[in-house]
């Protein structure tokens, strides 16, 4: 088991034609992930240099291929809202967004379609997902990655793969690594992921890694401190930066006293969560929890 | 992108939103000549991107032309909280009877528009809503279906605000949400809102910013993003289509993917360091990417040493090693560089760089631990 994708995952890339679509199809079908087809309006008919069919609507291609059940999303910044309303009108259970740049109206208004949907979105501006050894949905460099029962969330591409790299080097795989993307509005937030890790039967120990901006951090605490009986390993980017510049992420921001660092690791604490001060101490804090959890059996 | 007070007046004009009138100028001269125009009393107010530039002095009146002549010589070339003011706007003094506070701005608890009330105008906001809270009155706004009539009768009774001017106010609120949208803005304020003494409803003041993500589909509002008041090096960067935040310090870093680069920025400062900037390669660099980012960085004279910090995803180390090669052949380079080096293509990354003066490091850690030794010397560890 994982969470949101498996072997069983078929998927469908919105923008196969472009560059980083035509890349990435590449290297997820290298990595084992089964796309059953691709969207690129008015090129229906052809099939990439993958053998991957294209179709020009999400329709033609649910017609086609009823199987599918993810959609993954390479479209620039001007059509990928859009994009994501097709999927979700095409009610594709998950739909995962890795455009960067998406205007923060347009995420407004397809946040209600969104919440009046069944379907979950992971983004925008995120690295993806991978299931070590199952499924990759994304663009993570999946070959720092091992099976096992660590499961990953964070805010952040570069620094989830500093985070499972070390794990991996640690002997400690992971269940699922699940990067849900650095913009103000993202689908699916710390506590979704936290949820589902929490409902995993093959997940023992989840590591959350935050940055400055937003509460999102400060909401995961709550839910950890009521419902979740998992250990979890914190940490939070961001805690030397100052106040009203945008960190490269559209959400890294700090305004007044909303969305500091020090307020994130507080809320984290007094959840019982610890957290870590360096990456390097991630990797310390897991193998001291993994080992308590090992006793216990 | 913050836009300017005469800029968001020309906004809100567009949308049919009344403000108060003038001109910008950019000696005191042409503040006479503006205030000769317009005649009577003249506001002059800096136009700078800061907050409470009145308490800063920033805004005065002028009685006469020679008066507003004078106040304009004050305010251009003074440093308001570090910026150095370069134009002013003159507008023509108005007859106030009320001043109302009227917000808007992007959510992000609620993904929805804020928008808020207040009969507290002139004031800062921020105390009114810390001491009175009540006194604020807000709505929260489905751009999927706008601001509706109800809610502006909610902003209007719930704030207690002059019922007589329940058309004017509703008329504006609706133009105000209208150049919001119509503008990808992610903020809006108007405070003051003025009520005149002659009965006109209009903005005395007008603080606007401006979603990034959108100025693709903003051409006008996009022409405004200014560099003579930010800093010289970000507007480089920005050029070089970098992503560069100036700081404070003199250690110089480099990475790929904003929350590595915001870790680094922590784990240089647990080291005693103090970093001057964040700069983000972003993924998959190439090696000229990778030598614009030196030279960025090294543009600020204070850098005493420079961390390259790059975990290789999509990015490749082997390219950045040829980028910074690159940089270190063709730059005088004086102050020392560590590199670290993780993930894909790693050890030919390393293997270009043996040889040269570059620093290598295995982890984040030993790379900050090294950049503050080889920058302010072993002597502060």
């Amino acid at each position: 088991m994982s969470i949101f994708i498996n072997n069983d995952t078929r998927l469908l890339v919105q923008g196969i034609t472009g560059r980083e679509g035509s890349f990435h199809t590449s290297q997820m079908i290298e990595y084992g992930t089964k796309v059953v087809a691709g969207l690129t309006p008015g090129k229906g008919g052809m099939k990439t240099e993958h053998g991957v069919p294209v179709y020009n609507t999400a329709k033609e291609a649910l017609a086609a291929h009823p199987e599918i059940n993810a959609s993954i999303i390479f479209v620039p910044p001007p059509f990928a809202a859009d994009s994501i309303l097709e999927a979700l009108d095409a009610e594709i259970p998950l739909i995962v967004c890795i455009t960067e740049g998406i205007p923060t109206l347009d995420m407004m208004r397809v946040y209600p379609v969104l919440e009046k949907s069944k379907s979950r979105l992971i983004g925008p501006n995120c690295p993806g997902l991978t299931t070590p050894g199952e499924a990759k949905l994304g663009i993570m460099p999946a070959m720092i990655f091992k099976k096992g029962t660590v499961g990953v969330v964070s805010r952040s591409g570069t620094l989830t793969y500093e985070i499972a790299a070390d794990l991996t080097n640690r002997g400690y795989g992971q269940s699922t690594i699940v990067g849900i993307g650095g913009d103000p509005i993202i689908g699916t937030n710390f506590v979704d992921v936290l949820k589902a890790f929490e409902a995993d039967p093959d997940t023992e120990l989840v590591v959350m890694a935050g940055e400055i901006g937003g509460s999102a951090e400060e909401d995961a605490a709550d839910y950890i401190k009521n419902h979740m009986t998992k250990p979890v390993v914190g940490f939070i980017g961001g805690r030397t930066a100052p106040e009203g510049k945008r960190m490269g992420h559209a959400g890294a921001l700090v305004s007044g006293n909303k969305g500091t660092a020090q307020g994130k690791v507080d809320a984290l604490l007094a959840a019982g969560v610890p957290v870590a001060d360096t990456t390097a101490q991630i990797g310390d804090l897991v193998v001291e929890r993994m080992k308590k959890l090992a006793a216990v059996k | 992108m913050k836009i300017h007070e005469f800029q968001g007046k020309l906004v809100l004009q567009k949308y049919g939103v009344a403000t108060t009138k003038g001109q910008v100028a950019y000696t005191p001269d042409q503040v006479k000549e503006i205030a000769e125009q317009l005649g009577g009393t003249v506001v002059v107010k800096a136009q700078v991107h800061v907050g409470g530039r009145g308490k800063a002095g920033g805004v005065k009146l002028g009685k006469t032309p020679v008066e507003a002549y004078e106040v304009g010589k004050q305010i251009l070339g003074m440093d308001l909280k570090g910026l150095k003011v370069k134009k002013v706007l003159v507008e023509g003094a108005i007859n106030i009877d009320k001043e109302y506070y009227l917000g808007m701005l992007f959510d992000r608890d609620t993904r929805k528009i804020i928008v808020m009330v207040s009969a507290e105008g002139g004031m800062d906001i921020e105390e009114v809503n810390e001491k009175t809270p009540e006194k604020i009155a807000r709505v929260w706004v489905d751009p999927t279906m706008g601001l509706q009539d109800f809610q502006i009768r909610d902003l209007i009774f719930g704030a207690q605000l002059d019922k007589a001017y329940v058309k004017p106010i509703t008329k504006f609120l609706r133009g105000l949400y209208n150049a919001f949208v119509g503008s990808d803005a992610t903020l809006a304020e108007i405070n003051p809102l003025v009520i005149t003494k002659e009965g006109d409803v209009i903005a005395a003041d007008c603080k606007m910013d401006i979603d990034d993500n959108a100025l693709f589909r903003q051409p006008e509002l996009a022409q405004w993003q200014e560099s003579e008041e930010d800093n010289a090096i970000e507007d480089e960067a920005r050029m070089r289509g970098l992503t560069y935040v100036h700081l404070s310090g003199d250690i110089g870093i480099i990475g790929n993917g904003a929350g590595l680069v915001m870790t680094t920025l922590d784990a240089v400062s647990r080291e005693g360091g103090q970093p001057s900037n964040f700069l983000d390669i972003g993924g998959g660099a190439k090696a000229e990417v990778v030598r614009n980012a030196l030279e960025v960085v090294l543009m600020e004279p204070k850098v005493k040493a420079v961390l390259i910090n790059i975990f290789g995803g999509i990015t490749r180390c082997d390219e950045v090693a040829k980028g910074i090669l690159e940089a270190t052949s063709t730059m005088d380079i004086k102050v020392p560089i560590v590199v670290r080096f993780s993930g894909t293509r790693e050890e030919e990354g390393r293997k270009l760089l043996e040889g040269t003066k570059l620093i290598p490091a295995a982890s984040m850690q030993e790379a900050a631990r090294k950049v503050v030794e080889v920058g302010y010397g072993a002597a502060v560890r």
